[in-house]
């Protein structure tokens, strides 16, 4: 009961947090990817034609969705839990019985809770320009919500090891977008030559983007299992090493 | 039973630095302790252990038998920390700040509502509740922190420099919350650069420098120890030289004010009767550590 209580006043507090600034959290994204629907899915598309059997619209729908996802779910936590540590009132959980995996329960839920809001939008502004036919109601369920949690939880140790504010974007902007467009967001990996498609294998983002967009409308480069089993490996190494950051004090405690 | 026991606490930081050398300490329940030492003397270091906030390196700390180690969660519910400089969130709102505290001490929001609204108003910010803690003023925001420190009740109140840079008078006023909350039963670790304000408040005392415990005692016992007290003296007429009494060291201030040294053993009447015999009147009397704050008290109206 008692750390129910600690566990929801930190998504309260995490998810008013966002809510306070909402023009800078949940305006973005959907200017942005209504940009990208018009851009890249109305005026290209209709010169690239289909993909495996889909418009070129429905196909980069599912990718532009879980690109909203991943980079939300993942900046709210960087940037709350640095935030958190630089303005010290990281103190106020730490002399508090709160223990360490309510704290980090507390933080990923508020990733999770933006990166999905952002995600329902980003939605919405899709089914502007298209319909969305869901192939596997439960399966994109799934990895819509694995997607939020794996992100927040690398944001919440990128924001454990972060030093600077410089530290928190230098990942999102180095390593994670990046990774997103090269992920299979805008293309199919089998346009790739060999090798690169061997590469590509090595993008978690690859896997999470397949499955998906399997759930949506059934087309994918990769065995589904195999996306999964990845995707909840990553989210409990994730969790672990979380853990011990925490437990260790790393980047808190002296 | 212990508020606080320490035994042989050390802590050596990760560049080889050691703040705290083996110190014991001991503090009893329901006391108002000061623990008192110069700037890196290893105070804030013993303080963020006892609140988890830093990591020990040897020794064990209990609060109230509670071996911080093995049971920190049971330690951590006795303790509240209102620490050196501001720490809570400054785009939240007074009341939320206090909320979110008790939430974190698994407190229900009913309960924390009631417990939030009875600490607010002790520190005198039930008024300020809805208002966003960035704008106050710097002495509301230590009461604050105090407030948040008070809302699970703790048993063992810890202060770091509390009063560290308000201006007199707030300082005056959170001196009088730092004795109700005491009177209550709250036993009270204060740290402070100001002397006067552990004098003031605290029964016990320990000194710490170089990371070793120097002096454990009461603060009787300490003061008693002192061998001269300073007073400035202000005279009736103006003096040309200073006056020479035996025994007792008289600096002349300006020409109608007297700094004297009086020992411990000799106390003030030998001093006036050889004054008076002088034909000197004095008009009143201060302490040397005192004038200042008095006379800024007056001329605010504190």
């Amino acid at each position: 009961m008692r750390y129910r209580i600690a566990l929801l006043t930190i998504v309260t507090k995490e998810v008013r947090r966002f809510m306070r600034i909402w023009p800078q959290t949940m305006l973005p994204p959907a200017i942005t990817t209504a940009l990208y629907f018009l851009i890249f899915g109305t005026l290209m598309g209709q010169r690239i034609g289909d993909i495996s059997g889909a418009s070129y619209m429905d196909y980069i729908v599912p990718g532009i969705i879980l690109m909203s996802v991943i980079s939300h779910s993942y900046a709210n936590v960087v940037s709350s839990f640095y935030s958190t540590k630089f303005q010290r009132h990281i103190e106020e959980l730490l002399v508090s019985p709160v223990p360490n995996w309510v704290i980090l329960a507390g933080y990923v839920s508020g990733g999770v809770c933006r990166g999905l809001l952002v995600g329902t939008v980003v939605i919405g502004i899709s089914l502007l320009f298209t319909t969305i036919s869901v192939n596997h109601l439960g399966l994109s369920c799934l990895v819509f919500l694995l997607t939020a949690i794996l992100f927040a939880l690398a944001g919440f140790i990128n924001a454990v090891f972060a030093d600077s504010f410089d530290d928190i974007s230098i990942i999102p902007n180095f390593i994670l977008t990046p990774l997103t467009y090269l992920g299979g967001v805008f293309y199919s990996v089998d346009m790739l030559p060999e090798l690169w498609q061997k590469i590509s294998l090595a993008n978690p983002i690859l896997y999470i983007v397949n499955s998906f967009r399997y759930g949506l409308i059934g087309v994918t480069d990769i065995d589904i299992t195999v996306a999964l089993t990845m995707i909840i490996s990553f989210i409990v190494a994730l969790i672990i090493f979380s853990l011990y950051l925490l437990k260790k004090g790393v980047g808190i405690k002296q | 039973m212990k508020a606080l026991s320490i035994r042989n606490l050390t802590k050596t930081y990760g560049n080889g630095f050691t703040a705290l050398h083996g110190i014991d300490l001991e503090v009893e329940d329901g006391d108002f302790f000061a623990l008192l030492g110069p700037n890196g003397a290893g105070k804030s270091t013993a303080i963020g252990i006892i609140c988890s906030l830093i990591n020990l390196s040897a020794g064990t700390v209990r609060v109230f038998g509670h071996d911080l180690v093995r049971h920190s969660e049971k330690v951590k519910q006795c303790i509240g920390m209102v620490p050196q400089e501001i720490n809570f969130n400054q785009f939240e709102t007074v009341q939320n700040i206090v909320l979110n505290q008790a939430g974190y001490y698994g407190i229900a929001y009913k309960e924390a509502l009631v417990r939030a609204e009875k600490c607010l108003k002790q520190m005198h910010l039930w008024d300020q509740r809805h208002t966003v803690s960035r704008r106050l003023s710097g002495g509301m925001k230590r009461r604050v922190m105090i407030a948040r420190a008070l809302v699970h009740n703790p048993r063992l109140l810890i202060l770091d420099e509390p009063t560290a840079g308000v201006d007199i008078e707030i300082r005056r006023s959170m001196w009088q919350l730092m004795r109700e909350v005491n009177e209550q039963g709250t036993t009270i670790i204060l740290t402070t650069h100001y002397l006067e304000e552990a004098e003031s408040l605290c029964r016990n005392i320990a000194i710490i420098d170089k990371g070793t415990i120097i002096k454990h005692s009461k603060m009787s016992d300490l003061l008693a120890q002192i061998k001269v007290n300073h007073f400035i003296l202000d005279l009736a007429d103006r003096l040309a030289q200073p006056p020479v009494v035996e025994g007792y060291d008289i600096v002349q201030l300006d020409s109608q004010t007297l700094q004297v040294g009086i020992p411990g053993e000799k106390g003030f009447n030998q001093l006036f009767l050889e004054l008076t015999r002088q034909g000197i009147s004095v008009t009143s009397m201060k302490n040397k550590s005192n004038r200042l704050e008095s006379l800024f008290l007056d001329l605010v109206g504190g």
